[in-house]
């Protein structure tokens, strides 16, 4: 199983490291330390260069740069394929240029604020009306036409019937008086 | 001329309006806190008797006062004695109090409902740190969720010396919390009146959407079989009783002088009595909904936290001893672990610290409580906008706290018990009986005369003096402060002036009652001198 997955490893490593340095011609990638899981050490080669290893860190940058193709060529993620030493970046969540919640506080607020300037500006209109009509019926009174019952000093029409109640204590009980 | 008191369309809408006055907070959260904490099925035993001997009758008392007197708190108080005016002061500035810092849990609920409109939800992953190798560190160390609430909603300073500068983003979110309140209240009990009809039954759509999701969540069970199992040895503990006592009592809302002034707008032959007891049950059975919705989701929590203690311990096993895929599981985990002890003994004993123990009954029991808490209109919703943005600084959820705890608690106790005393002795019992007589049109019970007269104020002087002896026995005051550097709350003490603002605000609302008096005697002396003079 190991050997199974070792060759395409190898030749990615191949293909990676070249892109990093266009230079070096890489032939060998040893494996050594094999253990039950599946985890190895390797050491790149240069042939060209005869017995020097390719320096850790170009490995690494070259790890780091196809880190996704060497993921999906097992089929793996940075969860499951760990390089030692080659710590994941975690991709940056995306981010809209204006944060989604002002988009929202703003349109709740321009709908409260309209709500608020036409209570505003309606009350205002109704206070008009009124005054024009109050000063209307002055006038009248003072022609004598109209006589506005009033009771209490509240005029009549105020007291609509839907704020009367029929009190049981004092509703007149027919059975109580004798009959005629 | 004198222009007619404005009344509600229907008494639907006074109804409705006590209603949502009264469900609130405090019945969704505290009560299945307090219900877990003192013995589970058993707790609605108490509970159960303080609203039959407590909540009726004093809820019946506010509306029955308002309703006679037909005027606001301050007013209705002149009129059963003029000694008595400061009741109705205090009633407004304790209220002044609640409605400055209440609005806050507004501006945060206005807060998380603009930041729901992004998947995956801010608050369930965690941000990366700078140099994005993993998380943020605080986030780390706490979670995701409670990160999002501390560093990115509150930004809370690590204590209550260091206040910090006002948070933007708070501010304006009380602002519009502030601006909405204005839209409501603005017309008076025109625009309050259909208000209402929203206020009252959207709680409801909410809690019974909630509970549909919460019971079809995983572990949803646990959660209610631990809250529901009654616990009947909590009942001879006798704080079991006084938290039952006083979660009625501020549950209700009573003192506030808001009941008075709802039935104040009703007209005077409203039977007050059947909707205070309709008001008190339905009160009392959201309570109960509530807590079912809320443990359900409780259940869930502690489940998943159980669930993913277990994994990771099950994946530290497995990776230190080579195990087979599926050899360990939740079932056989403690067998395994023992023969993993005798087996391999070293690596075991280096294994343990790591090793967490997880205990379902552990998350459960992390549930955690509230404190007890609880061109005119524009004016006071601009002063009270403006002193709330104390509460939108770093410090400010602890000042938050101060307000919680202490506004409102005590001041509210003395206020009721003076009022019930009011009432029954010095309006007179007998004259307060005809009146509602003439109102109502039917003869007072005898159980509310008994519970006026002897039982609840009886209570109230219990509650009063426990707390009183409470506040005086644990010395410093102490707060919970979040550290940052290790991700979860720590106990600190008040500074100095913090207890100096504790004590103004518990001061401004009860010394209104003496120096109402005060002052009403010393004007009447006046005014016999000056008479007596002029003769």
């Amino acid at each position: 199983m190991n050997g199974y997955l070792f060759s395409p490893f190898r030749n990615l490593l191949n293909i990676s490291i070249i892109s990093v340095s266009t230079i070096c011609r890489i032939s060998n990638v040893l494996l050594c330390n094999v253990t039950d899981r599946v985890s190895f050490w390797f050491v790149v080669t240069d042939s060209s260069k005869n017995t020097t290893t390719v320096p850790g860190s170009e490995v690494e940058a070259a790890i780091r740069m196809n880190r996704n193709r060497i993921n999906s060529a097992f089929l793996l993620s940075d969860k499951t394929l760990q390089f030692l030493k080659i710590s994941t970046t975690l991709s940056p969540p995306v981010e809209p240029s204006t944060p989604v919640w002002l988009i929202v506080f703003g349109v709740v607020l321009s709908l409260i604020v309209a709500g608020i300037v036409f209570l505003v500006v309606s009350g205002i209109q109704q206070r008009k009306k009124k005054n024009k009509e109050s000063t209307e019926r002055e006038n009248l009174e003072e022609k004598g036409e109209v006589t506005i019952t009033t009771e209490n000093g509240i005029p009549c029409e105020t007291l609509d019937l839907k704020a009367g109640h029929i009190n049981g204590v004092f509703a007149a009980d027919d059975e109580r008086f004798t009959s005629l | 001329m004198e222009k007619a008191r404005p009344l509600w369309d229907n008494p639907l809408q006074f109804v409705f309006a006590c209603i949502s006055y009264a469900v609130g907070l405090g019945n969704v959260w505290r009560f299945p806190y307090l219900c877990q904490m003192y013995g589970g099925g058993g707790f609605l035993i108490p509970y159960v008797i303080m609203l039959i001997v407590e909540g009726m009758p004093l809820l019946y008392l506010e509306l029955a006062v308002g309703q006679r007197m037909r005027k606001g708190s301050i007013g209705a108080w002149k009129i059963i004695s003029p000694y008595l005016c400061g009741v109705g002061v205090a009633s407004v500035v304790v209220s002044f109090f609640l409605s400055m810092y209440y609005n806050v849990i507004n501006a945060w609920a206005f807060w998380y409902l603009f930041h729901s409109f992004q998947d995956p939800l801010p608050w369930a992953t965690c941000p990366l740190n700078s140099n994005r190798t993993g998380y943020e560190e605080e986030c780390e160390k706490t979670s995701s969720t409670q990160y999002f609430w501390y560093r990115q909603t509150l930004n809370i300073s690590p204590s209550m010396e260091t206040s910090g500068t006002v948070q933007w983003e708070q501010a304006l979110c009380l602002t519009l919390a502030w601006l909405v309140v204005y839209l409501c209240i603005l017309r008076g009990t025109a625009s309050t009146g259909k208000v209402v009809y929203v206020t009252a039954s959207l709680p409801y759509c909410v809690l019974i959407i909630y509970l549909i999701r919460g019971l079809t969540l995983h572990g949803a069970l646990n959660g209610l079989i631990y809250m529901f199992t009654p616990k009947l040895e909590q009942l001879s503990n006798p704080k079991t009783w006084i938290s039952a006592a006083t979660q009625i009592f501020f549950s209700l809302g009573l003192g506030f002088g808001s009941l008075i002034a709802f039935a104040s707008y009703n007209d005077p032959s409203n039977n007050c009595e059947r909707h205070a007891i309709i008001v008190s049950l339905i009160n009392s059975t959201t309570s109960i909904f509530a807590s079912i919705v809320t443990f359900s989701i409780y259940g869930f929590k502690a489940t998943f936290n159980y669930e993913s203690c277990i994994n990771k311990v099950i994946l530290l096993l497995m990776n230190t001893f080579d195990l087979e895929e599926g050899s360990l599981t939740a079932d056989n985990l403690s067998e395994m672990k023992d023969y993993l002890m005798a087996a391999h003994p070293q690596e075991y004993a280096q294994l343990l610290p790591q090793l967490k123990n997880c205990s379902l009954e552990a998350e459960l029991d992390t549930v955690q409580g509230p404190g007890l808490c609880f061109i005119h209109a524009g004016f006071v919703c601009f002063i009270n906008c403006i002193i709330g943005l104390i509460f939108t600084m770093e410090a400010g959820n602890y000042w938050f706290d101060i307000f919680n705890d202490y506004a409102a608690t005590l001041s509210l106790l003395l206020i009721v018990l003076v009022e019930t005393i009011a009432v029954c002795y010095i309006y007179g019992l007998r004259r307060f009986e005809k009146d509602l007589h003439t109102m109502i049109g039917r003869k007072l019970n005898w159980y509310w005369k008994v519970m006026w007269a002897f039982a609840s104020p009886l209570l109230i002087i219990s509650l009063f003096i426990f707390y009183l002896t409470d506040y005086i026995l644990t010395g410093t005051l102490q707060y919970q402060a979040w550290d940052g550097t290790q991700g979860q709350l720590v106990t600190r003490d008040y500074p100095s002036y913090a207890l100096a603002v504790i004590g103004l605000l518990v001061a401004s609302s009860t010394m209104c009652i003496p120096l109402g008096a005060l002052l009403t005697f010393i004007r009447k002396r006046l005014k016999r001198e000056r008479v007596s003079t002029v003769a």
